[in-house]
């Protein structure tokens, strides 16, 4: 037994009936740096909130240097030796970058000598936060973590979005960290970091501590494979079985673009993201949390507006200024948050019907008799569970969705852009899903699907496009895209190149060779 | 300048050339403030070319007419800036002013002094009501104080039904004359010095940092260590503080109290919108809403010296109030895009 800096064991977190962590831990040896991992959904970010004391857990114990502390807010885990550097900063917009400090009580001196070895010296300490570009912001919240001498500093994706050198700067601070015999607790997507920097990896699966890995070689297949869990292959094969025959009873369709994307840029996070979606065509989206799948789903609905890029429909360029334009070009939008769409105090007909009267000239008398043909119709074609009279908010969560697809099918759109459409929603409706957007992708129209579950891509999809860092970097057809491939390929990860020096030493043949 | 002679050239150089990016920089964040006292000083002048016998007597009828719409600004700032609203100042500033004049009714010059602390403290204790009422109930703030408002506007109407109470003599004359000069009036100074006494210090503290700090971003400033629900009530209670500040004014300057004073609520959150404090948290301070308080009065009366028929003149006034902010917020716009 080592005398651990932190650890953290027995956590269990619920919110209402969802629980975030059921039983996990985390025990972090002094001068080392512990990757936390975990897919999306994990419950990374519940236990990052426990140990920094914004959030309170159900059960378990925190001890530091073997005493057990509670921890019940910010100033609670500073005073125990933990800061943090959180996903997105939390330097206070409206407060110049002195007073930022004041309000955490980071002594100014050692501030500003970690900024200097971060790589931005000579800051203006009287600049308001909100006038300085994000970067900066990381880089400003993790040297003010710094100057206030941590023994355990936890970093949640502090990397991302930061340019090439300043992450170099970085991690070259959080290497010297160690040396001092204090720890880090290094939260990335991106493995190739993790296994360079890291000493020791947790991995998290569905809220439950499933193992602790020893970095070295081989030691990122063995967290991808604890990320994935025993693999359940009982109730997949039937509806890939379904999807297959689907495939073989179509003939080769003469599909056409339906929509394609060009060097779709917006936000900090969307980079670059070109591809095409077909008629009649499933498209799979996998991408890890934040990679700029958001930004890409919300410039398609219309609702942001990119920064660069282009998007054709049926081969003509459109200019999406609001969710109006979207729905006119045939683009129409399902997100994962039913409450996103639908109008939960009206009833199941009216959210149907609503679509129709979006055009001025429609505000207008409703034509109560057409309507409620179309109406019934798209509630008969999705068995949704219900009288059409009833409020939406008194149906589950799988019917609700169902109506939100169903709305869109009864206005005859073409292009359904469907973004994590089966959250918590359960199996069997589940199933329906699938069904339907097969169906409706056999009748011609084009689903574009985001999922954070990576089983759905081979269930549902013909096809899929992995995104990482704001770029398209993977497309593979349906029948290769299993989940360790997917799950590689989202942590930036090239299939059958195991090992980042493998990969340089290919590119280096490669290079020989041309 | 003999004073200055004796240090080297270069240093001083480099200091005016400090002092000037410190001005450009000073000048470029209160450009707003700035552009509120040259429109002051602009309805000044445009008063006197109006009426040739504006003069120290005017003055120090608008500064009393102003004094308690400042307090109600800037009880109503304070709540704002950390992130809330408070839509019954108005009915608090009734309440403590019926309850000073009731309480110095019959009662001697020297008492008053008692009287005058125990409702400023009866302020606090309200604004601490209504701050950890929004805390525990996690009701918004507009519906909270919204709610309270009645409350304490019934509780004024306990204290007095119809106006009356009264005020001690020397309360009465801090309001009236002047101070030192003609041009300076007395209750301008007092309603300064109170306000500079509270803020001020309060601007300097951690404590304000949090105010600014919750209205700016909630999390952000939970994550920075802020406690955010004694922070919320803290500033309700500043709030209730410069509320009672108002109602005690509201008994000095007519010398009795009415539990049905003027709209001050609403005035408050003029001033405040007009002088620049972000109605979202986490923007604004002091001076630009007592600049508006006397621009909103100073806009009347120039009206009135023009001869505008009275009902016209606050619609004048309302629309006023809407161009102005929207130039300012079209100002802000261009400015982010640039």
């Amino acid at each position: 037994m080592t005398d651990l800096l932190l650890d953290a064991s027995g956590i269990a977190k619920r919110y209402g009936a969802v629980a975030a962590l059921r039983d996990a831990s985390l025990a972090v040896r002094p001068g080392e740096v512990h990757a936390l991992m975990g897919a999306n959904g994990a419950g990374k970010s519940t236990l990052v909130k426990i140990l920094t004391g914004t959030v309170r857990p159900d059960r378990g114990t925190i001890s530091i240097r073997g005493t057990v502390r509670a921890i019940s807010s910010p100033t609670d885990a500073r005073r125990a030796g933990m800061v943090s550097v959180y996903q997105d900063p939390t330097v206070i917009p409206d407060l110049d970058i002195s007073d930022n400090l004041r309000l955490t009580g980071t002594p100014v001196d050692g501030f500003r000598s970690w900024m200097a070895e971060l790589g931005i010296p000579g800051l203006d300490l009287s600049d308001y936060a909100r006038d300085l570009p994000l970067p900066t912001l990381r880089i400003i919240d993790l040297a003010r973590a710094l100057a206030h001498e941590p023994d355990v500093l936890l970093m949640d994706e502090t990397t991302a979005a930061l340019p090439a050198d300043l992450t170099e700067r970085v991690l070259e601070v959080i290497g010297r960290q160690k040396a001092s015999g204090r720890s880090v607790i290094f939260i990335s997507h991106r493995l190739i970091e993790i296994s360079a920097l890291c000493d020791r990896a947790t991995v998290l699966r569905d809220g439950e501590t499933v193992g602790v890995v020893d970095m070295g070689p081989g030691a990122e297949d063995r967290i991808v494979s604890l990320m994935l869990g025993p693999s359940e292959p009982e109730s997949a094969p039937a509806v890939v079985a379904g999807v297959a025959d689907a495939s073989s009873d179509a003939p080769p369709a003469p599909t056409r673009v339906r929509l394609a994307v060009t060097g779709l840029r917006a936000g900090a996070r969307l980079q670059d993201v070109s591809f095409e979606l077909h008629t009649g065509e499933v498209l799979g989206v996998v991408a890890l949390e934040g990679q700029g799948q958001e930004e890409l789903f919300e410039v398609l609905a219309g609702s942001r507006r990119p920064a660069g890029g282009d998007i054709r429909v049926d081969d003509h360029v459109v200019d999406l200024r609001h969710p109006a334009d979207a729905i006119k070009a045939g683009l129409v939008y399902v997100p994962a948050d039913r409450l996103e769409a639908l109008l939960p105090q009206r009833s199941v007909h009216e959210n149907i019907a609503l679509p129709f009267s979006s055009r001025v000239r429609d505000w207008g008398p409703i034509r109560v008799a057409s309507e409620k043909r179309t109406v019934d119709g798209a509630i008969a074609r999705l068995q949704i569970d219900t009288r059409a009279k009833s409020e939406v908010r008194r149906l589950s969560g799988g019917n609700q969705q169902k109506v939100t697809i169903a709305r869109w099918i009864a206005s005859g759109v073409q292009t359904l852009l469907c973004f994590d459409p089966t959250r918590g929603i359960d199996i069997r409706t589940k199933r329906q899903i699938y069904t339907l957007l097969r169906e409706l992708a056999a009748s011609g129209s084009a689903v574009l699907l985001y999922t954070s579950e990576l089983e759905e891509i081979q269930l549902v999809c013909d096809r899929a496009i992995v995104i990482f860092g704001g770029r398209v970097v993977d497309e593979m057809p349906a029948a290769q895209a299993d989940e360790p491939t997917l799950l590689r390929a989202a942590y930036g990860l090239p299939p059958g190149v195991p090992m980042p020096e493998e990969l340089a030493e290919a590119a280096a043949v490669a290079e020989g060779v041309a | 300048m003999s004073v200055a002679s004796p240090v080297a050239g270069p240093v001083i150089e480099g200091v005016t050339g400090s002092v000037q990016s410190t001005l450009a920089r000073i000048v470029r964040r209160n450009g707003w403030t700035i552009v509120l006292y040259l429109l002051l000083a602009a309805l000044l002048l445009l008063a006197r070319a109006l009426r040739s016998g504006f003069g120290p007597a005017d003055i120090q009828s608008l500064a009393i007419g102003v004094m308690p719409i400042i307090f109600a600004a800037a009880a109503q700032t304070v709540c704002v800036i950390s992130g809330g609203i408070d839509l019954s100042v108005g009915p608090v500033m009734a309440f403590t002013s019926v309850t000073a004049a009731a309480l110095m009714k019959g009662g001697s010059e020297e008492s008053a002094i008692v009287v005058v602390i125990f409702v400023l403290l009866l302020g606090v204790a309200v604004g601490a009501i209504n701050g950890a009422l929004v805390v525990v109930s996690r009701v918004p703030d507009i519906i909270v104080t919204l709610a309270m408002s009645f409350v304490w506007a019934g509780a004024a109407l306990l204290v007095l039904s119809s106006p009356g109470g009264a005020a001690a003599e020397w309360f009465k004359d801090l309001s009236s004359g002047s101070f030192l000069i003609d041009w300076l009036p007395k209750a301008l100074v007092v309603v300064l010095v109170c306000v500079a006494l509270v803020w001020l210090p309060l601007r300097r503290s951690r404590l304000g940092l949090s105010m600014y700090a919750l209205g700016s971003s909630p999390v952000a400033a939970l994550r920075s260590g802020v406690d955010v629900n004694r922070t919320k009530v803290a500033a309700y209670m500043v709030t209730g503080l410069f509320a009672a500040a108002g109602g005690l004014t509201l008994t000095m300057i007519t010398g009795i109290g009415s539990p049905r004073p003027g709209d001050y609520t609403l005035n408050g959150v003029a001033a405040i919108v007009l002088g620049g404090v972000s109605l979202v948290g986490g923007r604004g301070g002091m001076l630009g809403p007592i600049a508006a308080a006397f621009i909103l009065s100073l806009i009347r009366i120039n009206l009135v010296f023009l001869g505008v028929e009275p009902s016209y003149s606050t619609v004048i006034q309302g629309v006023i109030l809407i161009i102005v902010v929207m130039i300012g917020g079209l100002v802000a716009l261009r400015r982010s895009r640039a």
